[in-house]
């Protein structure tokens, strides 16, 4: 591997591109975390009547916002997961295959 | 339904023995099969980076379901009703955080610990050292937790002294990780975690049934019992910042967890790490999904004030559910399973203490990076008996004592000492060694001090009147401290070679290039 290849897939448009797309799927999936569940306990220490809300006669309705938090979080996961195996992987090779080919 | 004022805990029944035995000679043959693939540091450490996604899944799973989370969480739920959920939630959101900010970079620039990814471009003698403070005072902590409890819980469950208890546990992990090194650990991990959500799947199936399989009619028997105030938020959120102090020390201490982080290397690529993040969410969050309905469970049925007189903890209501509908063979069953769950964790601390020892101490500070890979293998296997013996002799030295703050202690350490270098090193061309030294040991020493200071500690343990820091968690002030000082630490000191590896950091982080 030349040294001036790897300079120039550095500076490279399609590589910066890369990295700052990366960070930006996974600051905003991050953030939607933060959301789902600081936002849960958050609700829980401000507005406890709100979550002891009757659902259907019995069950309140903190149980299924709880269930959602871990179903929510899986999801999110689920959708990083999609995102790199179909988006992310194909480019990082195809950059990553620019450092051998021969001019 | 009458509650059952007989039970057989606490005393060895043949059911109980009998599984206990199985688990522990099917793990034993495991290891036997491991211990003849373990010959290479790379097999040793990162069990030869052969683990499939799946597997590596179900035994990041594993590692991280403890039986504070089985035994505890249905506890906590069966005396405190929501409160324990509250609580569950807490346990996965690090998953997806892991996910988005350090799986896969981590995978791509470390080899056996994460030390290596800290000190890739930095300089590795004291980037080194710092981190294998952080690491081992994370793993330390929470292995003193570990081992007290299993002295507990195997005293409740099958009657034997708590010294032979944290003995036997120290033995039977010793075995795994000395001659099956990663290899056996990972199967002892996926047989446990496999036998865990097996065994809490059949007894929330056990309970359903009770209730026609309609968790309504649960939540409406424990509402009879003990009122709506049962089924929602009570005490446990009642300062705001404190929860989320707590909240914050789960999740990104999660992401400082060494036994989880080395796990990331014992798989071929990043990608196949980043899988089995999925699987692992997926089995864990399964497994915190079900584990209340045991809970509330075990409040309807057997209610609490049996619970309580036989733990006051409440560590018990799973295992007399379990009793109560399968009979002494199923609570054999269930007892056998959270002392395989024991093992295979205080295995997984193990083997990351001694990697610590052996990987970033022994082959980078003392050997200057230059060690016969026989070598290696040899004086990881000291370290682990070093660690094993360690870990047996703090368990018999905590007797008695109340360590549930311990565990709360290790993720904070993780989350302000280990985290922040880890992210601040894959993001930051600037940071350098100044800045990772000095936010480890910031975030280290104030985690452990605020948590001495504060009513955990200063007011519970001591009996001072009152605490000199106010919140239980500190999470939210060391964390943000440790980031701060290794930025400003950063930006007053120049180290030109850190800055230009950053080049070849981002090339493997983002691609893989050069990535073992």
């Amino acid at each position: 591997m030349r040294p001036e290849k790897k300079a120039e897939l550095l500076s490279s448009p399609a590589f910066r591109h890369l990295v700052a797309r990366r960070w930006r799927v996974s600051l905003a999936l991050t953030a939607c975390l933060f959301v789902l569940y600081y936002g849960y306990i958050l609700l829980i220490a401000v507005n406890k009547p709100l979550l002891a809300t009757r659902m259907g006669g019995i069950t309140p309705i903190g149980i299924p916002l709880g269930a959602a938090v871990i179903v929510g979080s899986w999801v999110l996961t689920a959708a990083y997961i999609i995102w790199a195996n179909r988006s992310y992987d194909p480019e990082a090779a195809r950059l990553k295959a620019t450092l051998t080919e021969p001019r | 339904m009458p509650p059952s004022l007989e039970t057989s805990l606490g005393s060895p029944t043949v059911s109980a023995v009998a599984f206990f035995l199985l688990i522990v000679a099917l793990t034993l043959v495991v290891t036997w099969w491991a211990a003849r693939r373990t010959k290479s540091a790379s097999e040793f450490f990162a069990a030869g980076r052969s683990v499939k996604a799946f597997e590596n899944g179900l035994a990041l799973a594993g590692d991280y379901m403890s039986a504070a989370s089985f035994l505890g969480i249905a506890g906590l739920v069966a005396l405190r009703g929501y409160d324990g959920m509250i609580y569950a939630t807490g346990w996965l959101v690090g998953w997806p955080a892991l996910m988005f900010l350090l799986a896969e970079p981590v995978r791509n620039l470390g080899k056996f610990t994460f030390a290596d990814v800290v000190a890739f471009r930095l300089r590795q003698v004291p980037v080194r050292i710092a981190s294998a403070v952080g690491g081992i005072l994370t793993v330390l902590f929470y292995t003193i937790a570990q081992m007290v409890g299993a002295g507990n819980l195997i005293r409740l469950l099958f009657g034997i002294p708590y010294e032979w208890a944290v003995v036997g546990v120290g033995l039977v992990m010793l075995a795994y990780v000395l001659f099956g090194g990663m290899i056996a650990t990972t199967w002892v991990q996926i047989i446990k975690a496999v036998l865990l959500l097996f065994g809490v799947t059949l007894l929330t199936g056990m309970v359903l049934v009770q209730f026609d399989f309609s968790p309504v009619r649960l939540y409406a028997a424990v509402a009879e019992r003990y009122g709506s105030a049962a089924l929602e938020p009570g005490g446990l959120v009642s300062d705001p910042l404190d929860a989320i102090s707590l909240g914050l020390a789960l999740m990104l201490g999660l992401l400082g967890l060494p036994h989880i982080l080395m796990r990331f290397y014992t798989v071929p690529d990043a990608r196949a790490a980043r899988v089995s993040v999925l699987y692992a969410t997926g089995f864990i969050g399964y497994f915190y999904l079900i584990i209340p309905i045991v809970g509330f469970g075990a409040s309807a049925l057997v209610g609490r004030d049996l619970i309580a007189k036989i733990d006051a903890g409440g560590n018990m209501a799973a295992p007399l559910v379990a009793e109560m509908l399968g009979g002494t063979a199923f609570l054999g069953f269930i007892a056998a399973v959270a002392f395989a769950t024991i093992l295979a964790v205080v295995a997984g601390l193990t083997l990351a203490g001694a990697s610590a020892l052996s990987h970033d101490i022994f082959v980078h500070v003392i050997r200057r990076g230059h060690a016969a890979d026989h070598e290696q293998v040899r004086v990881a296997r000291a370290a682990t008996v070093v660690f094993g013996v360690l870990a047996v002799l703090l368990g018999i030295v905590f007797k008695g004592q109340n360590v549930a703050f311990m565990v709360g202690l290790a993720f904070a350490i993780a989350c302000s000492a280990n985290f922040p270098p880890l992210l601040l090193s894959i993001v930051w061309r600037r940071f350098n060694t100044a800045g990772a030294v000095s936010s480890i040991l910031t975030g280290a020493t104030l985690a452990v001090l605020l948590i001495v200071l504060s009513p955990t500690v200063w007011v519970d343990l001591f009996h001072n009147p009152s605490a000199i820091f106010p919140l239980r968690n500190p999470a939210i002030v060391s964390m943000p401290v440790a980031f701060l000082v290794g930025i400003v630490a950063s930006l007053l000191t120049r180290e030109p070679s850190a800055e230009t590896s950053f080049d070849d950091e981002k090339l493997r982080t983002y691609l893989g290039v050069g990535a073992e």
